[in-house]
Parts: C-alpha cells; sequence; structure tokens
C-alpha cells in the first residue's frame, strides 16, 4: 500500500510540475483572430487556417486562428483581449466596438452592405411570395435563428415590429430559436415551424447543395438590405504590434484575391468599412431592447 | 389511517396531481406537418456514421476526459471538507447554492474571467460538483452508525476518531459514489462543448444543429462508448495515472488577461443602471421590477410547469422500464437489451432528443416534457430495476403481472419515491438547457441574457433560479424524512 502510494505521489508530483513549468511565456507577439460561426461549422478549422495562413504571410508574424462557439463567446473572446482581430456580424461587431473603447471596424465584405434576410415558409400554409411584406403569417408559428444573429433575429425582429407595431411573441402563435440557419431550414422544412427568417446566403447555399426540397419549403419575401458582416480590429493592436499595423491588417484584407481563402467566408472580396456604417444596427439593437 | 403505506400514497397522489396540473396548463399541442425527409436524414446518419467528418476529435476527446476526470477529482475532495462541516447550516446552503447552478452556467460566468480555457472547464465541473458530494458525503457521515466512535475511550482525539471509527464506514460508499459521478462528469465535460469548451459537445451540436447528421451520429457512437465503457478503463488504482494524464493533457491555465477578474466584479455583475454616475435608488428597483415581471416571473413559472410535467412522466417512465433490467423479471438478454436502452437514454443530450421530437410533435412544452422525462426516467429505472436486485422472493411467488404488482412494487417503491424526489432538482436545473423550443423558462432567460452580454441580468435570473432550486430541494427533504425515506447510499446527478 505505502509502495504505491508513493508511487502515484510521484507521478503526481511530476504532472503537476510538468503542468506548472510548461511554456507559456510567448516572445514573439502572435495576432489570434476568430469568427462568428454562422455557417459550415464543421470545417471552421479548415476554412479559416486558410485566411490564418494569407494573413501571416502579408503581414510576417505569426497569425493564428481559435473557433468559437457562438456569436457572445466571440465577443467576449474579443473583449479579454484572447484575440485581437475578428470577423464579427452586424450586431456583434456593434456589440464588440461598444465594448471595446478605441475598436473599429476596417473592411467587410463586398456584399455585406447590402445583406438581406430570407423569410421562408412551409408550402402547406398557403403562403405565396410576394414583393411586398408577406400577408397571413400573422397568429402562425415562427421561428428566428441565433438569438445573436443579424439576419437570423435582429432585423427580421426589426422589420416585423416596423410591420405590425408589436413583438414577434404577440404577432406569431409561438416564436422559438432555432439556433442555426440551417436549422431554421430543417424545421420550417419538416414543418414544426409554419414561417422562419435566415440569412439569404445559407438559403443559397443549401439550395444549391440540393438539402432544400422546393416542394416543401420556399421564400416568400426578401427584406430591405441593411449592413451586416465586418472585420473588426482592436486599437492597442498598435501597441503589440508597431505603428500603422491596423492599416497594413485592413490593406493586407482589401488585397485578398486568392479565390479559394474569399471562398471560406464567402465573399466576393473585401471593401474598407468604418463603425459609421454600422450605426443602423447599433440603432436597431437598443429600440429592439438588445443592448443599452 | 395513518400508516407508512398511505404517507406513500398521499405523496404519489400530491406530486401526482401536480404533474396533472402543470400538464393542463402547459401548451402541449401537436402540430405535424412531415417530419418525414429529415427523419429519413436522421436516420441514414446513423445507419452511415462518417468517424472522419470532425476535425480534431482526437484533441477533443482529451479535453472532455481531462475536465471530467480533474473536475471529479476537485470535486471530491472539496466535498469531501465541506462534508466535514456538515452539520453547520451556512455549509449545508452553500453547498445547496454552488449546486444550484447548471454546469453550463457556471461554465459562461467562468468564460467571461478565465476565457476559453481548462481552468473554465474544471471548475464548471468542480464546483456544483462539491456542493454534490458534500451533500452525499455529509448524508453518508450521518446515516453511519456512530457505535464505533462512541466504543473509544473518550480521551481519543477527534482526528484519530474519524480517521478509525468514522471514515471506515462510509469508504467504500464515497468510492463507489465517486466512480459514478465520473460518468456524470464525463457528461457534463462534453456538454461544457455547447458554449465552446473545445471537448467532444462542440462537435456534436455544431453537427447536428447543421444537419450534419452522419458526424453527428459518429459522434455520438463515440461518446456512448466512452460512457459504456468507464468501467474498463476507470479503476480506482489507476485514479493517480488519469489524473496525471488529464493534468498533462490539459493544465489547468487561464487565458486571462490583465483586469478581467476586477472589471467582471466592479462593472459586468453590477446592474446596468448602478454603472451611471448619478444613479438613484429607484432606476436600480425599476430595472429589477422590471426583470422580475419580464423574465423571472414568466421564467420561474414555465420552469416548474415544464418541471412538473417532466417529474410525473419521469415517474411513470421509469415505472414502465424498470422490469426491464431487473433480474426478477425477464432473462439474461432481455435484461443486457433493457440496460442497453436505459444507457442510450440516459446519455444522450436531451437537446438532441428534443429536436428530435419537435420534428416529429412540432414546438410546444410537449417534445420538452419528453426529452427531460426520457432521461430522467431512464436513470431512475435504472436505479430503482438494481435495487431490485437484491430483493429474494420466496420461490412460489407469482409471475408476470401479479410478480410485478404486488410482490416487486410495493417492496421498492419507498426507494423509488426517494429517487424521484431526488432527482426533482435536477430535473428543475435541467429545464434550462431546452430553449431551442423557445420554451422560456428561466435558463432560456439566462441564456439571453449572455448572449445579449448582459451578465448583470444572468446573474439575477441566476440567483432567481438558485432560490426555487432551494426551495425545491428544501421540499424534497421534509418530504423524504417524513416518509422516512433514506438516501440508500445512492444516486445524484
Amino acid at each position: 500500500m505505502n509502495k504505491r502510494f508513493m508511487a502515484a505521489m510521484v507521478v503526481l508530483c511530476t504532472a503537476f510540475s510538468i503542468a506548472a513549468c510548461s511554456p507559456s511565456s510567448e516572445e514573439k507577439p502572435v495576432l489570434v483572430f476568430s469568427a462568428i460561426p454562422d455557417q459550415d461549422e464543421a470545417r471552421l478549422m479548415t476554412r479559416f487556417n486558410k485566411v490564418a495562413n494569407y494573413l501571416s504571410d502579408a503581414l510576417e508574424i505569426e497569425v493564428r486562428y481559435v473557433p468559437v462557439k457562438s456569436y457572445s463567446a466571440s465577443v467576449t473572446a474579443f473583449r479579454n483581449n484572447e484575440i485581437q482581430l475578428a470577423w464579427f456580424g452586424g450586431l456583434s461587431g456593434v456589440q464588440a466596438t461598444q465594448l471595446v473603447p478605441g475598436s473599429y471596424a476596417i473592411a467587410q465584405g463586398v456584399e455585406d452592405p447590402q445583406y438581406v434576410s430570407y423569410f421562408i415558409a412551409h408550402a402547406d400554409t398557403g403562403l405565396q411570395p410576394s414583393e411586398g411584406f408577406p400577408e397571413g403569417i400573422e397568429g402562425r408559428s415562427f421561428t428566428f435563428g441565433s438569438k445573436s444573429s443579424t439576419s437570423g433575429r435582429l432585423m427580421p425582429e426589426f422589420f416585423l415590429r416596423e410591420q405590425y407595431g408589436k413583438s414577434p411573441e404577440e404577432i406569431f402563435s409561438r416564436v422559438g430559436f432555432s439556433g442555426d440557419h440551417s436549422a431554421t431550414i430543417a424545421l420550417v422544412q419538416s414543418g414544426a415551424y409554419e414561417v422562419g427568417a435566415l440569412s439569404y446566403q445559407v438559403w443559397d447555399r443549401e439550395l444549391a447543395e440540393g438539402k432544400v426540397d422546393p416542394d416543401k419549403v420556399r421564400v416568400i419575401w426578401t427584406t430591405p438590405p441593411y449592413p451586416d458582416y465586418h472585420w473588426v480590429i482592436r486599437g492597442d493592436v498598435e501597441q503589440k504590434f508597431g505603428e500603422g499595423f491596423a492599416d497594413k491588417v485592413r490593406q493586407a484584407l482589401l488585397d485578398l484575391d486568392d479565390r479559394d481563402v474569399l471562398d471560406s467566408f464567402p465573399r466576393e472580396k473585401f471593401i474598407p468599412a468604418s463603425n459609421e456604417d454600422f450605426l443602423p444596427i447599433l440603432e436597431t439593437a437598443r429600440s429592439l431592447g438588445l443592448m443599452d | 389511517m395513518n400508516t407508512t403505506a398511505s404517507g406513500f400514497r398521499r405523496t404519489t397522489l400530491w406530486l401526482g396531481l401536480a404533474g396533472l396540473l402543470a400538464l393542463f396548463v402547459a401548451d402541449i399541442s401537436i402540430t405535424t406537418r412531415d417530419p418525414g425527409m429529415e427523419l429519413g436524414r436522421i436516420s441514414s446518419g446513423f445507419l452511415s456514421p462518417d468517424f472522419f467528418a470532425t476535425e480534431q476529435i482526437g484533441s477533443a476527446l482529451g479535453y472532455t476526459l481531462s475536465f471530467a476526470v480533474q473536475g471529479v477529482t476537485l470535486g471530491f475532495v472539496s466535498g469531501f471538507l465541506l462534508a466535514l462541516l456538515w452539520r453547520w447550516r451556512m455549509i449545508r446552503a452553500f453547498s445547496a447554492t454552488i449546486r444550484a447552478v447548471h454546469e453550463l452556467f457556471w461554465g459562461l460566468l467562468f468564460l467571461q474571467v478565465f476565457g476559453l480555457s481548462a481552468l473554465t472547464g474544471l471548475l464548471a465541473i468542480a464546483i456544483p460538483y462539491s456542493g454534490i458530494f458534500a451533500k452525499v458525503f455529509g448524508e453518508f457521515l450521518e446515516e453511519a452508525d456512530r457505535a464505533p466512535a462512541l466504543a473509544l475511550t473518550p480521551r481519543s482525539d477527534a482526528f484519530s476518531v474519524f480517521l478509525y471509527a468514522r471514515l471506515p464506514l462510509v469508504w467504500q460508499h464515497m468510492k463507489t459514489y465517486g466512480a459514478y459521478r465520473l460518468e456524470c462528469a464525463v457528461r457534463a465535460s462534453a456538454i461544457l462543448g455547447f458554449i465552446g469548451l473545445p471537448t467532444i459537445g462542440f462537435h456534436l451540436e455544431t453537427a447536428f444543429r447543421q444537419g450534419d447528421y452522419s458526424s453527428g451520429a459518429a459522434l455520438l457512437y463515440l461518446f456512448l462508448g466512452i460512457i459504456l465503457s468507464i468501467r474498463w478503463w476507470f479503476r480506482p488504482s489507476l485514479l493517480p495515472l488519469w489524473i496525471a494524464a488529464a493534468l498533462l493533457w490539459a493544465p489547468p491555465r487561464a487565458n486571462y488577461t490583465e483586469g478581467a477578474l476586477s472589471r467582471f466584479l466592479t462593472e459586468d455583475i453590477i446592474p446596468a443602471p448602478m454603472r451611471q454616475n448619478d444613479w438613484q435608488w429607484h432606476q436600480l428597483t425599476d430595472w429589477l421590477l422590471m426583470l422580475a415581471r419580464e423574465q423571472i416571473l414568466p421564467g420561474l413559472g414555465n420552469t416548474l410547469i415544464l418541471g412538473m410535467a417532466a417529474m410525473l412522466m419521469t415517474g411513470i417512465i421509469a415505472l414502465l422500464l424498470f422490469p426491464l433490467i431487473s433480474s426478477q423479471f425477464g432473462n439474461r438478454f432481455s435484461r443486457a437489451g433493457g440496460h442497453g436502452l436505459l444507457v442510450i437514454f440516459r446519455t444522450l443530450p436531451e437537446f438532441l432528443l428534443a429536436f428530435v421530437f419537435v420534428l416529429l410533435l412540432g414546438p410546444s412544452m410537449l417534445p420538452g416534457i419528453l426529452a427531460l422525462a426520457l432521461h430522467t426516467g431512464a436513470i431512475v429505472a435504472h436505479l430503482s430495476g438494481r435495487f431490485t436486485d437484491s430483493l429474494t422472493l420466496r420461490s412460489d411467488a407469482s409471475g408476470g403481472l401479479n410478480r410485478y404488482a404486488f410482490e416487486v412494487l410495493p417492496r421498492i417503491y419507498p426507494n423509488f419515491l426517494a429517487f424521484l424526489l431526488y432527482r426533482w432538482e435536477i430535473i428543475m436545473r435541467e429545464t434550462a438547457i431546452l430553449g431551442i423550443l423557445g420554451i422560456t423558462t428561466l435558463g432560456f432567460y439566462i441564456d439571453s441574457a449572455f448572449s445579449e452580454l448582459r451578465t448583470d441580468r444572468a446573474v439575477v435570473l441566476i440567483a432567481a433560479g438558485v432560490a426555487l432550486n432551494l426551495l425545491v430541494d428544501g421540499i424534497s427533504r421534509r418530504l423524504r424524512s417524513h416518509l422516512r425515506l433514506r438516501n440508500g447510499l445512492a444516486d445524484q446527478n
């Protein structure tokens, strides 16, 4: 018994000392970035390691990508300086710039100033595609995507409130949060919910991949455009990586023309962006009571 | 007549009535259209699992086990220390408070300060588990025979008395219970992936949410495999090795940035109105009233309705399923099958069951009630069924339904009721993770608060949840002591 006890103690002490002494000091500064997990999550590492490699070459420093699980987790990581650069959605981006003084938007996809959401409905509802706000959706069951999604929650809720002057809970018989654009399609397609709202990009991709049965679920309305995704960088990167670092990152993103890397987002190319571009999102979030 | 049996009957009646009332009030309408296509994709995913679709599956497994082993170890030790002071009301209240908060919410709180780090994973498990261990060990010690300690000479010092006359009586139970907790901790560790820690749940939840059923099924098989094989790979004598491996794989370090803790304590959790420069008390009360009116009261109401309905269904499911594994019924093969079925039901994450039930039954409270009840029912059935193995019936005892109704059930009913009452507070806590259904339980609002980055609201809502749990725990303890149900040195999740 005593021998075994001693042996166990030796093993444990060794483990503790190795765990305690393993190298934790970083000599060279590493830029760590992340992206909100909005689609195609199973391949996040593959997709964004390409981006990390590209940025690493362009900036000539080590760049690392860390995956996060949720929109709010990416904002928290940005706030705690676990990541210094992030590919945010509209809402998560303004949350981040509000929480981290001195941080700002540097670039967005060329598609992003004109992003839209689709409202989709199960075929049995008989709802037909329309130019204007769709008639006859009130009183039905409805699902958003993630609670913090701009295209899956914030903007759809904004247009609903604008149309009806009341909250989604008052408009619909049931309101759900599927948690994800793909899950929204699955739930409306199966008829669990009658109507849903999601990012146009995810719908287009899943339609192209044959995951959507057009006889069961269809787009009934395209929302007016609004600004969405953008890159946000912390203001204090200049102290860590040198003067003019943020501009170098912005330039690297604007110069990006490798199709394979751009498809990770997916975006045609990146264009400059500033915090002011997303003021409408900030106003909307405040008016819905999602931000103070 | 005021007999023991009448006490059981009355308790059962009231719990049943409360459950029926909850079911009556709850929204349980069924709206199904055509779940066929999605269910088809799910089943074909389960028939063709893809073990190579998930990136970094090996490291996810490593983290799952590391957090579980470290968390249980730390929880075991600190729970034991708390149990030594069990006679103090303060300690009991403290333990009840820390275990009333769901692991996921502990995780979300530590995430704000320690980031996505091994320390967050370790503490999220170790803290609630300390509370659970403290309660169970405390009750073990309370129920242990005091005769050996009293027999010692009065001059013996307290430490020796404890070491030689108290601890040996409960040590074996503590070990057994610790091993059982490890299974729960592996599950908890996996579920911490839902909030972003790099465990297997990270990928599992992603796969199912995104409709990637082949890789989801592969992950689930792997997860079930680990849980089912625990008794082979985990032996108490190997514990030091496992702890060493866990520490090496995931050294409990924080991803800490300067000032995160003070910011968390002095800004994040301070109610929003108090953060303004010239705030006034009425602003704080308005804020609290707003929270109470819009979130706490409806949240508490729905949590209670969902919880009580799930409690009733749990009881029914457990009574139906326990014969499957009982040595009083069936044969070796039927019991092996029964065991497998119960393990699957109690291991499957509730959100997954809920997702399938939403597809089948449409969105209402029903999928949530069923998911919770199936999960907990399988656990209670397992415990009750195992208990029947210790019964010795007369060799001429009747068989079949008569055996069930007149021989077995009356003998195990007190234990069944004790298991069920123990699970009560856990059912309440688990209602938290069914937000996908849009059921506005307290957990739904807590999740919303975190996703809106409003930690101040989250903390108030969590406190409301703690209050509900303490209440339920108190009622359950009173009922158990009134009915003279003892711990039975058994289960807690």
